[in-house]
Order: C-alpha cells, then structure tokens, then sequence
C-alpha cells in the first residue's frame, strides 16, 4: 500500500469527511512557475505514489475547517495569512478553521520554517485544495438542489439556489460524504477581483490568548512527572573538561530537590525537583565547579577584518558572477574607486531563552512505538527529531518531535536546548525541561556571521562600467540534520558538525549578486573555515573539534544584509565619485519595472529631503529579495551628534512590493520589525568575545554585570516609520518576514554620509566608530 | 543551607500560600510554577528586560530579582493573567489587540504590566492627562523620572505598542 493510500485512510472515517491532499514539499517548481511570472503556480501534483510524509491536508467536516501543516508560526502570521487564502477559497467564516501545526506524527515534512517563504511556497498550494474542495462541494450541492452549479452562489457556508432561494449548508453536504481527493492543479481559483477575505488586514488569531496571558509558549509546557535542568557550559568553546570540584558536587547534593549530576564527555548538567533548585545547583557559586582546559584560542576579535580576509583561514574561493572584464572596465573608467566593509558577528537574541522539554524513556510505548518526544520551539521539526533520534540513540520513528512557538527566534538555539533536555531525561528517566539562562542564550547560541567585503568599481557619465565584490563569510547553516555533532550537546559529547558549504549559494551569497544591469561585474565568495578542517581545501571538520572562529548559522536573512550593506553603501560612494544623483544612479542601471516602481515611489520624499552635510541627511538603498522576489527600497533620514558621533535614525520609509499582498496589516506589521531590527543591527549590534568566547552575555553593562553588553535597539531609538505597499493583485505572493531588513544598513550609512561627508564601512556604527572615521575622514 | 519559608499572597485578588525551601528563590518562579501564573515570563533574570513583571502592592517589579523573603507576607501581586478577572478586557489589553501591537509577544507581558503601573501611579500622583508619545516612549525606555527599568521588544512592534499604550491611557487614567 502507498503512503498516499494509508494517509487517506486515515480520513475516510464514515463521519462525514471531505479531505483534501497538497503537497508543499520541495519548492522547486513554485520557484520555476513564479520565475516564469505564473500568478498561480500548478505546483506539485499529488498522486497515488506521493509520499505521504510528504502531504498536506485540508480537512473538511460537519463541525469544521482543518490544516494539517507542516509550516510552523513564528510570531509572524502566517498562519493568520494561510487561513485567509482558505477562507477565500471555501467561502466560509475564518473563526472555523482549525490548525494543526508542526507535529512530526500528525503533520507532514515540509522542512525549515525560514527564510521568508511560508506564505509565498504554501499559500498557492493551500488555495488550490481549498478551490478543490470548494468545486467538490459545489458538485455535491448541485446534486442535491437537482440545480445547475452555475445557479449556485456560495456564502458562510452555505449554498443557495439563485433562481429559488432554496439553499443548503455545507455541514449537511459533509454529514452525508466521506471523500478523499488529491488537489487538482487546475482547479478553478477565485478571481483576485473577486477576493473578499485576501487582502483585508484581519486580526492575528493568537494575539487574545498572548495579551491575556492564556498562551502557551514552549516554556509553559508541563508534563507529568517533569523536573527541571539546567546545563553547565564549558569555560570557551574548545575548553575541555579537566575535574569537577568534589566539595562543590556536596554542596549540590545539599541543595533541597536536588537530583542528579550528569556528565558525559564536555557535557555536564544538574536536574532537580524545581526550577530554581536546578539554577542554584548549576550556580558556579552555589552549586556544582567544573574546571576546564581552555584549549585553543580563537581568532581574537580585532584581528576579524584580517583573519576573514587571510587565504589560510578560507577552504573554498568561488566566482559567482562573471560577466565582461571588470579590469578593463576599470581601466577605461572616468573615476574608480575601491573600499572595504565589515560586519560583525551577531546574535538572535531572543526576548525568552530557549527552552526544550524531552520525555525519554527506557522503552518504546507498546501502542505508539514512541519512545522520545521533545516538545521544542524549533523551525524545522523532522530535523530535529533525526538528530535527537541520533543523539540518544533510537531508532527515528521512535521520537516525536511537537511544535512549541517559543519567543521570535529569527533562527535560533531551540534545537540545542532540546538536546539538552533529552540527554538529562535518558538519564534521570523523567520528563525534564530545561530553560537556558541568559548567559546561556547570549554566550553558546549559534551566531550570524561576522562577513568582510572589498570592493571596486568605476563610473563614466553617471553608468557603472565595472562592479567587483569579494565577499568572506563563515557558514550560515547549523541547522540540524541526522548527525548528532549538528546540536551543541552532540558536539560537546564529542560527534563533528556538519562539513561546511561547498559554495556561497543563497547563504553566505544572499544578494550577493546585484539586480543592476552592470556591464563589467565579478562577484567572488571566499568561504571561511569555522573550525579546523581535514586539509587546506577541506570544510570536513577534523577531530577533535577545535573553533576558529565563533559557531555560526542563519540569522534573518543570512548574508543578504551584509552583502547589502556592502553593495548598497558602495553604490553611493560611486555615485559621489561620478558626481551622480543616488537614486537617479539606480534607476539607470536596473531595466525592470517592477526594481523601478519601488524606488519611484520614494521620489517626492528623496526630493525634498534635507539638503545634507549640517549633521542631518538622508540615504536610500534598494534590492531585490534573493535577486528574485519581493523588491524593497528604503529611505532613511539621520541626524548625527558632531560632539558624540550618536547616530539617532529619525525616519524610515519603505516601499515594499511583494507581489500579492494577503494581509497589508500583518505585512505591515513584518515591514515595521525589520526596520526596527534592522536600525538594532546598523547602530547597535556586535558580539563581543574574547579567546574563550562571548562575553557580551546581557543586554547591559552594570556594576553587577561588568562585561560587556550586547546592545539592542531601545525605544528612544525608533524612528518613525512609514510603509508604502505596492500590491499586485495578478502576480503571487512573496515573503516578507526578511527582505527589507536587508536594506536598512545601507539606508542609515548613506544617510549618514549624508549628513557628514563621513562613510561608515563597519557595522555596527556607534559613537566611537563614527567618531573614529570623522576624525580620520 | 538555605531557609525555608511560608508565604500567603493576594494574587490577583485570591489568597494563596506557598512553601519554598529557599527564600532567596525569586518570585517569578514561585508565580509560574507553584501559582500557575503564565503572564510573567522569564527573559533575563537580571532585570534588564521587562518579561518578568509584575505589579507588587502596586509597584513595578521585575519578579526575577525579587527573592521571595523580600515580598511582604498578604503582599497583593498583580499579573498579566489577572487583568480581565472581571471577564472583560483591560484597556490596555483591548488596544494591543486593536493595534495589533506584537509579534511573538514574548516582551508583551512586561510592556502591559508595566503601563499600568506608571499610569495608575500617573494618576495617584494627580496627574491624569495622557501622556505624550515622547512621555511613553521615555518611560519604556527607562528614561523617564522614577522610572529607571529599560523595557525591550526583539521584533520590532515598537510604534505599535506606544499607539496602543497611547490610546488605552485616557481609559485608564479616568
């Protein structure tokens, strides 16, 4: 029997069922219909030999409307805006739709959460099962009526009968079917000019429960029998475990509640009755000592620029684009000119530490088969499980791995945290949850990148005429797979990460490329090795593990900001080279209209914008999403502080084209986020570390917290925001949760150029920074 | 070895008695996990965030520093759980909605509670106008007189939420 078949079993209950089977899976061919400009992707076709991990379902019964999906929410309505599109299609009342939501027994493989792409990969496959079922119903409701279906008009679920008023609801057309079918790649969709429901800026579904304190986060989740761990980090990331301080074990043992020590290799961890039993006993203080061998030292932070640059710390140079000859571009060039950039490592950071709660048994449950379920705020649910599966060795089936929204993570430790809690519950053979501190959160999660740019160019009356970027990046990907080493606790029980990327790709090489048309462009990804590698030209990790550099993975939007921040800024400085308008340059060098529109849009402001160079001024930036999807353009507008070198980012405007606008509020919402972050990254944002590794563990610098903080965007610093959308109803709907962070950087430096003939080449740009470049200009 | 110690709180206007075995534990974890309370989040637990807040016979506090020997015995604590007791919705929690004032909503917690502290003592101290947009943005910012306690957002709903705080003030200064 197929998946397919065994899936469609599972619905045909003689209840009164109409389900309907899609597939989200790969997002191949949505890439290739979308690319074409298809408005509505056929997508996958759904055929008995689908494999069912695979499907996605649309179930529709007497007592109402549910998804099975994999996609899981990340605070960023998607479900709300997945749920219009079905609404849209079926004609019913949005309250009835039910979501099951990131499940590894009952929701299918839809892989990572990320990267902007639920609604834009998921919404036009959920429209056509929804149209599906829609077309079924509308069959089953002309039977009935004995009526022609053109006759029919379909409103909250029910249909009427135009010509005799006579009607039928959909519950009594379910109670008497039991229907399964594949979605039809060619059903009939509703008409953009017809939408009623798509495109309203409906309320998100979760927020009454989150302002009321109703919601369940991943970290209110309590299981009977639970106790409570917490982890004892080593002293840097290739400290070693030398002893552990028997006295301090006593004293832990003392602590009331106290349960168990637990050490295997570079792993150690308390577990206790409580919470606060679990934080004492893992208190270098109160609790248990460790005392660790440093290990090898990594690449000091000041010498970054340099090491990211330096041939021995990269395994792998790729040329990415390369069109004419940028030599002779340059040689023919009116002016040239040349400079470097820099940014800096970066942290998620979380509002809520990341929290995991594992159940691991002894044996397999005899009616499930489960031996392993983790409860985790994780993107990507399958992985997950295959690396936990590994990391305590059972079998994959035997784990299953339930979504559990946790704080905004933009990609994050959940994983790691849930690894924690399962290698404490085989031990202790309980339910335990482990909540990581802050120190914890700051100090070991994964990090965006630190990334080093140079660039040259030349300009000859206002055209670019030769464009090179050479870009260094560490990985951009962490993210768990089967290999135990992809989770912090596998890799501190001594398994290797992953090999590093063979290419740049969309990771390090995110809008790496440029949209405009230059004639002369070369575009080179150097990539760098995190940790010591089996040979100069190797990214397998060598044995035993030894970091280079801090571990990093996807931080929202991966390499796309700082390839932005690094193309977008140098644009300008050519532009002031040439002598040539920065928006007018941009408009010249693109030939799509749509690149164009976004940019158009901000031309009134641009033109009265303050005039410059007296400490206040104003910088746009555009690009392409991926140099494929939604186009986004900002402007943003600064003063700067001439005595303090503070930057205050007054004003930001973006305008945003993502094709089909689903829900403009929520889109809104999104575009708002990333202006705010992205101001947070540009002003704000660096990782310090030191050998060892991070020392930036809390927010803020006081005297019961001397090290240094990691500072992020406070109220005061907020600028005014405007958002202008560009929706297009005929083309399809594109993500948003990333594409304008990207451009925000670049924005904020050229407006500070702007202000005071000062360009800033490093994020993120503080007072002393930009004092620093003033005084040196 | 740490003291043990016996509590009676007025949480959200219910008497109820704890038992910890150390009274240094801070009152968030007595809250969340011996008083079934799920308003007050853990975020920092040094008081740099806001997520744990709580209102303590009125005052502002960040309940991951407040060990649980420092909270006077029939101390009334207020949470986020208890703000619609009375089955409706507080201002505050009505305009968050309205305004769609979040995202992951983590931070939401602490930037409620925390309004409604410094509006109620907005209006203790007599002053019952609304605050300006500048007034609530220094207050969340932990610029404001009195208020020194830094509040953050991760995602970036911050216009939203001075708009809500904005339009719920009038309400509940009245």
């Amino acid at each position: 029997m197929t998946g397919y078949e065994l899936s469609r079993r599972r619905f045909l209950t003689g209840m009164g069922t109409l389900a309907v089977a899609f597939s989200l899976a790969p997002s191949v061919l949505e890439r290739q219909a979308s690319r074409a400009g298809a408005a509505t992707p056929n997508g996958l076709q759904v055929t008995e030999t689908t494999d069912a991990d695979s499907l996605s379902w649309l179930v529709l019964t007497p007592s109402g409307v549910t998804i099975h999906s994999g996609k899981v929410e990340l605070g960023t309505g998607t479900q709300t805006a997945l749920t219009q599109i079905v609404v849209e299609e079926l004609h019913v009342d949005g309250a009835h739709v039910q979501y099951v939501q990131g499940d590894t027994q009952v929701t299918p493989n839809q892989g990572t959460t990320a990267g902007s792409k639920s609604v834009q990969n998921g919404g036009p496959q959920l429209r056509l099962a929804a149209a599906t079922a829609f077309q079924a119903l509308l069959g089953l409701a002309a039977q009935q009526l004995g009526v022609s279906k053109d006759q029919l008009v379909a409103s909250d679920g029910v249909f009427r009968d135009t010509a005799s008023g006579r009607s039928v609801t959909y519950q009594q057309l379910l109670a008497a079917t039991d229907l399964v079918l594949a979605a039809d790649p060619n059903a009939q969709v509703a008409s953009p000019d017809d939408y009623q429901v798509v495109g309203q800026p409906v309320q998100r579904a979760d927020l009454p429960d989150k302002v009321t304190a109703r919601f369940r986060y991943v970290q209110d989740v309590a299981v009977p029998r639970m106790v409570h761990g917490r982890a004892i980090r080593p002293a840097g990331r290739n400290a070693s475990l030398v002893s552990i301080d028997p006295a301090s074990v006593t004293r832990a043992k003392a602590i009331p509640g106290f349960i168990e020590l637990v050490q295997q290799g570079n792993f150690v961890g308390v577990v206790a009755q409580t919470e606060w039993a679990a934080i004492q006993a893992a208190d270098r203080t109160n609790g248990v000592r460790v005392n660790w061998d440093d290990g090898q030292p990594l690449v000091a932070q000041a010498e970054l620029p340099d090491a990211l640059r330096d041939p021995a710390n990269q395994y792998r140079s790729v040329e990415m684009v390369k069109i004419g000859d940028v030599e002779q571009g340059l040689a023919s060039a009116a002016v040239t000119a040349e400079a470097s950039y820099f940014t800096p490592f970066q942290m998620h950071a979380a509002m809520g530490p990341s929290c995991g709660v594992a159940d691991v048994r002894s044996t397999p449950d005899k009616s499930t088969g489960i031996q392993v379920t983790v409860w985790s705020g994780t993107q990507d649910v399958y992985a997950l499980r295959g690396a936990v599966a590994s990391l305590v060795g059972v079998p994959e089936e035997s784990v299953q791995v339930v979504y559990e929204e946790a704080a905004g993570c933009y990609g994050d430790g959940a994983d790691d945290a849930a690894a924690d809690a399962a290698l404490l519950s085989q031990t202790v053979g309980r339910p335990v949850r482990v909540q990581w501190m802050r120190p914890d959160e700051h100090g070991w999660e994964p990090l965006g990148p630190a990334m080093a740019h140079d660039l040259r160019g030349g300009i000859t009356n206002g055209k670019v005429v030769a464009w090179e970027h050479v870009l260094c990046s560490p990985t951009h990907n962490s993210r768990p797979n089967d290999n135990p080493g992809t989770l912090l606790a596998g890799s501190l029980l001594g398994s290797l990460p992953a090999t590093l990327p063979s290419a740049p790709g969309d990771a390090a090489g995110r809008n790496a490329p440029v949209t405009y048309k230059f004639t002369n462009n070369h575009l080179v990804g150097n990539l760098v090795r995190s940790f010591e590698t089996t040979g100069p030209t190797s990214g397998a990790p060598a044995a035993p593990l030894q970091y280079r550099f801090l571990r990093s993975t996807a931080l929202r939007s991966l390499g796309g900001l700082s390839n932005t921040f690094a193309n977008e800024s140098f644009l300008d400085e050519l532009a002031a080279a040439g002598g040539v308008d920065p928006l007018q340059l941009r408009l010249t060098s693109l030939d799509d209209s749509r690149a164009t529109a976004v940019l158009n849009a901000l031309t009134d402001t641009w033109a009265a914008r303050p005039r410059g160079g007296n400490g206040t001024g104003a910088g746009i930036a555009f690009q392409q999403y991926e140099t494929e999807f939604t186009y986004v353009a900002a402007y943003a507008e600064v003063a700067v502080d001439a005595a303090t070198g503070e930057i205050q980012v007054r004003r930001v405007i973006v305008a945003h084209d993502c094709g089909l606008v689903i829900n403009p509020d929520g889109l809104r919402n999104q575009i708002e986020g990333n202006v705010v972050q992205g101001v947070s990254r540009a002003l704000k944002e660096e990782v310090q570390f030191d050998e060892r590794g991070v020392t930036s563990i809390f927010w803020e610098q006081n005297s019961f917290h001397p090290t240094p903080p990691y500072s992020v965007v406070r109220f005061n610093d907020v600028p005014a925001i405007d958002v202008i959308l560009i929706d297009r109803p005929e083309e399809p709907a594109w993500g948003a949760g990333e594409p304008s962070i990207g451009i925000i950087p670049a924005a904020v430096g050229n407006a500070v150029f702007a202000a005071t003939g000062t360009r800033i080449r490093t994020l993120p740009m503080t007072p002393d920074r930009v004092l620093d470049a003033m005084r040196t200009r | 070895m740490p003291t043990p110690l016996t509590r009676t709180l007025n949480v959200n206007g219910t008497d109820r008695t704890v038992n910890v075995d150390d009274d240094g534990e801070e009152l968030l974890y007595v809250l969340r996990n011996d008083l079934d309370q799920h308003g007050p989040r853990f975020g920092c637990g040094v008081a740099q965030c806001g997520a744990c807040t709580v209102l303590v016979d009125g005052q502002i506090t960040r309940s991951c520093q407040t060990p649980l020997r420092t909270v006077r015995d029939g101390a009334s604590v207020e949470t986020l759980d208890g703000l619609d007791a009375d089955g409706s919705l507080h201002p505050l929690q009505r305009t968050f909605i309205e305004e769609q004032a979040a995202q992951c909503a983590y931070c939401v917690n602490g930037i409620i509670m925390g309004a409604v502290g410094w509006l109620r003592q907005r209006k203790v101290s007599g002053n019952t106008s609304v605050p300006s947009d500048p007034e609530i943005v220094a207050f969340l910012s932990g610029d404001a007189p009195g208020f020194t306690r830094n509040y953050l957002c991760r995602c970036g709903a911050h216009t939203r939420m001075i708009r809500a705080i904005s339009s719920a003030a009038g309400e509940v200064l009245s």
